[in-house]
């Protein structure tokens, strides 16, 4: 029988302007060498299910981390409570998540199992923070779950702070995974395309898939939200591109 | 997430009852996003909150669209009749 045994915990870790905040983390115990893989929480928070995926990541033989993005706004509050006063404080300020996820690939690269190959996941606002991961940190591939903005301009006066990352793209370092449903408005099938066609003309290693008959947050399993199909397929891509760009040496 | 939409106001002399009972109200945000508890893909969501008391200083509601519409108009009636008070 093979041993699978998981630890999952919460840790303090080093991030932006070395603050200290809180994380969730699960391991494999079977020692060996592994990648690492920085889920990033959607805007609703670090909630159960951002830590469900985490668990899922180590049973697939990663080392996982998710850092609480609103780990200063609201300590140690429920997460819909800390989504809430984020949201009304304007939201993550992007250099902020920056020196977060840069905090959570060192943490992952000292451990002792570390192969030295990471990766970042993110969900909803995570996965333009996913995108702008792989431009700003040395990861080697991202994963973008329906973010929005990456292109596309936010409404006016809208007030969470989140800039377009179009001009951008020539400076992305890791090749790029991006699962969108095509009934989504945030981001809408068009600004996929607008993407696409930005991370061809820069030459980008990239991978889209689109769900029909899904929309925004189909991976969700605690919302109506969720569409099993797509949901399934885009688990197999993430796992199918981990294995590419995370194994081995480094 | 999502929608992506919020409005924000300043609250004053108003009140809410929280978690750990009543608590003077300073902002509410109005959304348009996924509930976290509703049954809807998107609901109307208020927030009221008193960021001085912390995160957990807050009165939430998720309103299906129609219920919302519903809200507005018992509130434009409510508020036109206190105008006459």
């Amino acid at each position: 029988m093979h041993y699978d045994a998981v630890l999952a915990e919460t840790v303090s870790i080093r991030g932006a302007d070395d603050d200290e905040v809180e994380a969730y983390t699960a391991r494999p115990m079977d020692g060996g060498s592994r990648g690492g893989v920085v889920v990033i929480h959607h805007m609703p928070g670090y909630d159960r299910e951002s830590k469900e995926v985490v668990r899922r990541f180590a049973v697939w033989g990663y080392n996982a981390i998710c850092v609480n993005l609103y780990s200063r706004e609201a300590p140690g509050a429920e997460p819909d409570d800390a989504a809430a006063a984020a949201r009304a404080l304007g939201g993550v300020p992007d250099a902020r998540f920056v020196g977060d996820a840069a905090g959570a690939v060192r943490w992952l690269r000292a451990l002792p199992t570390a192969n030295g190959k990471v990766g970042t996941i993110g969900f909803c606002s995570g996965g333009r923070q996913a995108f702008l991961s792989a431009v700003e940190l040395d990861i080697q591939g991202a994963v973008d779950c329906y973010g929005a903005f990456v292109v596309g301009e936010p409404p006016e006066g809208f007030p969470v702070r989140m800039t377009p990352l179009a001009d951008r793209v020539g400076e992305l370092r890791a090749p790029l995974l991006g699962l969108f449903g095509n009934d989504d408005a945030h981001p809408s099938p068009d600004q996929v395309d607008e993407l696409e066609k930005l991370l061809k003309e820069h030459g980008k290693t990239y991978e889209f898939h689109r769900y029909d008959g899904a929309g925004h947050a189909f991976f969700s399993v605690d919302r109506p939200s969720y569409r099993v199909a797509a949901a399934l397929d885009g688990w197999q891509r993430v796992q199918a591109f981990y294995a590419t760009h995370l194994t081995g040496k480094a | 997430m999502c929608t992506y939409s919020t409005e924000k106001l300043d609250v004053t002399a108003s009140s809410g009852k929280g978690p750990d009972g009543w608590f003077p109200l300073r902002t509410a945000t109005v959304y348009y996003d996924h509930p976290v508890h509703a049954p809807h893909d998107h609901t109307v969501n208020i927030d009221f909150l008193n960021p001085e008391q912390g995160p957990s200083a807050r009165v939430a509601v998720e309103l299906s669209l129609e219920t919302a519409r519903e809200l507005l108009a018992a509130l434009q009636v409510t508020v036109a009749r206190a105008e006459h008070h």
